[in-house]
Formats: C-alpha cells, structure tokens, sequence
C-alpha cells in the first residue's frame, strides 16, 4: 500500500482512540478533530478545474483550436469563390483532408472536416500540454508540496488532476466544434446531410451525428491524457514533460504511418482516431469506434495505474 | 511532558547517496516554542519534509501529534500548518485565490467560511491591501508572508515554519515574532527553524542543534546558552596588575587586550565557583582601579558556535 492514503475510518482527524495521543491535547489549542465533508473531493477537482481554465495558457491553447475552422472555413470560401471546386481526396477513406469537398453544399461538414484535421496533431498536442504540466508544473513550482500538507491526499490528487485534464479534452474538442459550426453557419448553406453512405438525413440527424462525433473525438484522446500525467509524475520539469508528452504523441504517430510496423499498429493509440468517420455512415459502422474506445480504456487503466503507483510512493522535494 | 514531534533514529539518505539526516531523536513539548537550528545543509529542511510526510524516511520513525507520519498524514496534517522551504504561490492567481486553492485542498476545511477564513489570514498577516494582486507581482516578502498566511488558514495544534523570516523586512520580522508568541499563547505549537540566532533567544522556550545530519544538541533555550561558561570582563587602566591578580584569585583562560582583561570562570568541579564580588573586592584591595567590571552572560551564539564549529565552509 503506498503512503499518505492510509484513511483512518470516518477520515477525520486525531483521533482521541489513539494511545499516544494527548501531545496537543495539552496545548488546549481545541483544535481537535473537523469532520471531513463528504464533497471535499468535489471542491478539489472545482478548484483544479477554475485554476487550469484561469490560466491564460489554458485560453491560448483553446483560441488557437478555436481558430483552425476560421482558416479552413476562409480558406474553402476564397477557393471556390470563383466556381472552382475543392480538389483533395474523397469522403471514403477517412483521411485528413476528408469532407472537405461537401463544405460548400452544407456548412455542417466544416465541423467533421475541422475534426478530421486537429484530431492528428492540435488536440493531442494541446492535451499533452495540459497533461503533461499536470503534475509536474506544480512539482517545479513548489505548490505541490503545499497542496500535499493542505493535505490534498495523493490519489485523490491524482483522481482530481486527471478528470480536470479530461474536462480539458472535452473543452478543447468543443472549442474546434463550436468555432467550425458557427463558422460553417456563416460562410456556407446549411441543409440536409449527405452520408458517407450515399443516403440523406434531415439537418438535425446531422447535428446529432456532429454532437456524437465530437463526444468519440473527445474520448479519443483519454488514452493520451493518462500517458501524459503519467510521464508528468516521472519529472519535476514542466517543460520537459510537456515536451516528452507531445514527442511522444508524434513518435507514436510516425510509427503507425510505417508498413513494417503494421503488427504493433492496432495497439498504438492513434490506431483508431479517424474512425470517427464511421458514425456518418447509415447505418452507423461501429466497430472501429468500438475497438478506439476500448484502446483509450487500456491506456487509460494501464498508464492511470502506473502513474498512481509512480506518484504515491514518490519523494516529493521540490 | 507530552510530546508533539517525536523522531526515533530518523535518518534519510537521498537517492545519490547524501546522508542529509543521520539517527536523529528529536523530542518538541507541546506548547514549546522549538528552535531548530543548524548551518546550511545540516538536514534541517529534511527533517521538515520527513515530519510532513512528503519524504519517506529511510530509517527510522517520525511521529507527529502523538501519530506515526507519513502513514497518517490525512489525520494529522489538517491540524498543521507548514511553511517548508519557502512560500510556494501560482503567480497566475492573486494572493486570495492563492489561499482559496489551498484551503480547497484541505479535506477538513468548511467551503462556507472559506472566504471568511481567508480574509481573516489575509489580515493577519497584513496583506489585506495586496490581497486582489496577482502573486508574481509580489516581493519577496510579501511572497512570505503569504505563505505564513496559509499555515494559518485554519486553527492549528502545531506550526513548522522553515526559516519564517528569510526576506522579511525588520517590521515584518518583529511582527512574526509577535505573531508566533500570540500563537504559542493560544496553546499552538511552533516548530520553527532559523539562522537568526537572537531571533530564536527571542521567542524560543526549546531549541535543538544539527550538523551534518545529526543532532547535537536539544533542550532549553536557558540550559543550551548555560553550557556555554559565561566570561569576566573587567575594564581598567591597569591591564597588568588586573590579570595578574586575577589568575591568583583562581580565574583562568585569563586575555588582555588594550585596556579589557577578561577571563574564564572557573566552575571546576571541586572547588566552588569563584563569586565575582570576591574578585572585585580582591581587586580593589590590590590597589587595581575598575572602570568596569562585569560576567557576559554566553548567548545562544556562542553556545551554537562552540557547539558547530566555526567554519564558514558547507559540509559536503
Ligand atoms: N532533493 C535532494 N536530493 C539530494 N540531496 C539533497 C536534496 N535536498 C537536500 N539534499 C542534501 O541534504 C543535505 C541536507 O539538506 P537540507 O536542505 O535538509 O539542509 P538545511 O539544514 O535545510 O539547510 P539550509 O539551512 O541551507 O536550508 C544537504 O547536504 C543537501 O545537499
Ligand atoms: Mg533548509
């Protein structure tokens, strides 16, 4: 068992049972024991929530995400202003440049096309910072030793970090979402959906589908935020692993582009991503989403696991 | 006497190899005022950590209010609050929203008068005014004092400050000390390290000296300066003659320098101590003229410098 997450049943403080007890007593300080609210790790996780998202480095990584459908969206429009259409691979295949084509006739296609282009590098980036600084940018800043005698209790800590790094995930992939709706509204008609498949759907199924879409985007990058904080346990250096996080999320990428390597691909986190593509066909293709979801799962337990393990029996004495 | 840090053979050895605290047994009373002190690098901070459960001990156990830390850190921290190192702030939050992250941090402490408490450790520790500003913009000392603000956010059994006054300007230190002497008046312990030697002979009942990892010395602040002799000073016109009887009437150790003859005296352990009023009554009666004549009482100075040595040099 590691240290410091010993509960003392009802987790409250000194406890008169204790034999040795009485040191303070005699001081008369009444200082005894405070209940412990059962909520408290809720107010943890608030103020890990309002301390990432004040942060103005937490903004800038949302802005620029916010900003990659403005530039796709100008882009298309300056284009085919003059008739042209956009040129580019096609809707099958779920690669980068996919539904780029469809912009035109419904807008709505903006929010798949910006998804399908910051999935690979910006999302994982921005989580690999955020994760990344999690731990370790509190370890080089001294805070964590003081969060640690508050006493904030490592795991608890660890819990708080990692479900504000995934409100993260969930933020940054609205902030490409939203921006690419409003944008697609803008500049382009909206209407009924054509799906991958050839069949039509009306607008709202559509929105339904991008709604869906953007919560399988968001869990895609799971896996990665547990990779993150994990590494950030390893380090006392913010930056380093920062850096180490999203050269890792590169490196990772490379290697699922090399045939070779097509043995250790459908264990790679990135395998799957673009599967989200799936859910725009009719009817809806779930198994590589499926397989996506349950890879983000395993990272998740396994590098969740580590990193508990890493941070609870570390020595904190930055 | 109850105990309120209580170490047994405590002994850490940092991956790298350093010995930083070597078998130590420290035993602070409740209610003291403990002085912890020690040159740079003698393990003060170490011990801190180990006693905060940040650190495991490598050796060795810690207790703190009466339970072995860090395995009941959760019961036992929220009755302390720390000072370790140095204050610690995210420089993006002002100084408010700095004790409002801490203070959420504590299982125990009632999100309903969070503010309140805040505001009121804010007072305490005069940075009401600076309280809306951002914490990289603070100094120095406004930076510790912030740090002081938050081990007091609650009401504490026990307080362990690290070097409380580093960058304090001379207010801010008198107010520290006051502060500390109201606290230990409430019946709170303060554990608290220092260079300042006459800082600690101000506020401290208890004191203990480290070097190298290991513990000299413990006890009180009275007895530790007491095991330092205290030494005759005499001031004179007659330099020659004062030193000269003076080492008939039994004083030993006995310097000239200008017109001030002083020397040691005796406590040997058969004969009875010198009484100065003896030497000065033989003095007069060997026709020696006294401008000034008096026992320097030895300072906890003293006693740390006999006791560490005088080197300036930092042990390896
Ligand atoms: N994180 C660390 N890793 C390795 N060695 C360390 C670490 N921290 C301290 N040391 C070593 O342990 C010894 C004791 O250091 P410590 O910080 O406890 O001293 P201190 O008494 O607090 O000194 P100061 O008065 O300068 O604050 C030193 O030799 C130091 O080099
Ligand atoms: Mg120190």
């Amino acid at each position: 068992m590691s240290r410091a997450e010993v509960l003392e049943p009802g987790g409250g403080g000194g406890d008169p049972a204790d034999g040795r007890r009485g040191a303070g007593a005699g001081a008369g300080a009444g200082a005894g024991t405070r209940p412990v609210s059962p909520l408290w790790t809720f107010g943890l996780f608030r103020s890990e929530l309002t301390t990432t998202f004040r942060r103005w480095r937490t903004l800038a990584l949302l802005g620029v995400l916010a900003a990659v459908p403005v530039l796709i969206g100008i882009a298309i429009k300056i284009e085919t202003s003059d008739g042209g259409s956009v040129g580019g691979g096609g809707p099958e295949g779920g690669g980068g440049p996919a539904f780029l084509t469809q912009i035109t006739n419904n807008g709505l296609f903006l929010v798949f096309a910006a998804l399908a282009a910051t999935l690979p590098v910006f999302l994982p980036m921005a989580v690999g910072v955020i994760a990344g600084d999690a731990v370790a940018g509190e370890a080089n800043g001294g805070t964590l030793r003081y969060l640690l005698v508050a006493p904030a209790g490592r795991t608890r800590l660890l819990l708080a970090k990692y479900a504000a790094t995934l409100v993260f995930c969930l933020a940054a992939t609205l902030a490409v979402a939203v921006s690419a709706l409003i944008v697609g509204a803008l500049l382009f008609p909206l209407g009924d959906v054509t799906t991958i498949s050839g069949t039509t759907i009306s607008f709202g199924d559509g929105l339904v589908r991008a709604v869906l879409i953007a919560l399988v985007v968001a869990a895609s990058l799971i896996g990665l935020a547990a990779l993150g904080l994990f590494v950030s346990t390893l380090t006392n250096s913010g930056i380093a692993a920062m850096a180490t996080t999203v050269g890792l999320v590169i490196t990772v990428q490379i290697l699922d582009t090399i045939p070779q390597l097509h043995g250790i691909h459908p264990y790679l986190f990135p395998h799957y991503w673009l599967s989200f593509a799936d859910l725009l066909r009719e009817p809806f293709y779930w198994d590589d989403v499926l397989r996506n979801l349950g890879l983000q799962g395993v990272y998740a337990a396994v590098f969740g696991s580590a990193a508990w393990a890493r941070f609870t029996a570390k020595d904190i004495s930055a | 006497m109850t105990v309120v840090i209580e170490t047994r053979g405590l002994t850490k050895r940092y991956r790298g190899g350093q010995l930083a605290v070597d078998r130590l047994d420290l035993a602070v009373p409740a209610g003291s005022v403990f002085g912890f002190l020690g040159p740079n690098g003698s393990g003060k901070t170490t011990t801190i950590r180990m006693l905060m459960g940040l650190i495991e001990p490598t050796a060795g156990t810690a207790a703190v209010l009466g339970r072995t830390m860090p395995r009941a850190a959760r019961a036992v921290l929220p009755q302390v609050g720390a000072l370790i190192e140095g204050p610690a702030l995210y420089g993006y939050l002002n100084g408010r929203d700095n004790l409002l992250r801490y203070d959420s941090a504590d299982p125990t402490a009632d999100p309903r008068t969070r503010r309140a408490r805040v505001a009121e450790a804010l007072e305490r520790v005069g940075l009401t005014a600076a309280g809306g500003k951002k914490a990289k913009a603070y100094s120095l000392g406004m930076k510790q004092r912030l740090g002081l603000a938050a081990a007091l956010l609650q009401p504490r059994r026990l307080l362990v400050l690290d070097e409380p006054t580093n960058g304090l300007d001379p207010q801010g230190m008198r107010e520290i000390r006051a502060l500390v002497r109201e606290l230990a008046g409430e019946g709170t312990t303060v554990f608290l390290s220092s260079h300042l030697l006459d800082e600690i002979e101000q506020v401290c009942t208890h004191a203990a000296v480290m070097a190298r990892g290991r513990l000299l010395t413990q006890g009180t602040v009275a007895e530790l300066a007491a095991g330092t002799r205290g030494r005759l000073a005499v001031t004179t016109p007659d330099p020659a003659d004062a030193a000269r009887v003076l080492k008939e009437l039994g004083v030993t150790d006995v310097t000239v320098a200008g017109d001030r003859v002083s020397g040691e005296l005796a406590v040997s352990g058969e004969g009875e101590p010198a009484d100065p009023a003896e030497l000065n009554a033989g003095l007069v009666r060997a026709g020696v003229r006294v401008r000034a004549f008096g026992v320097e009482r030895a300072s906890l100075e003293d006693a740390f410098v006999a006791l560490t040595g005088e080197g300036f040099d930092v042990a390896g």
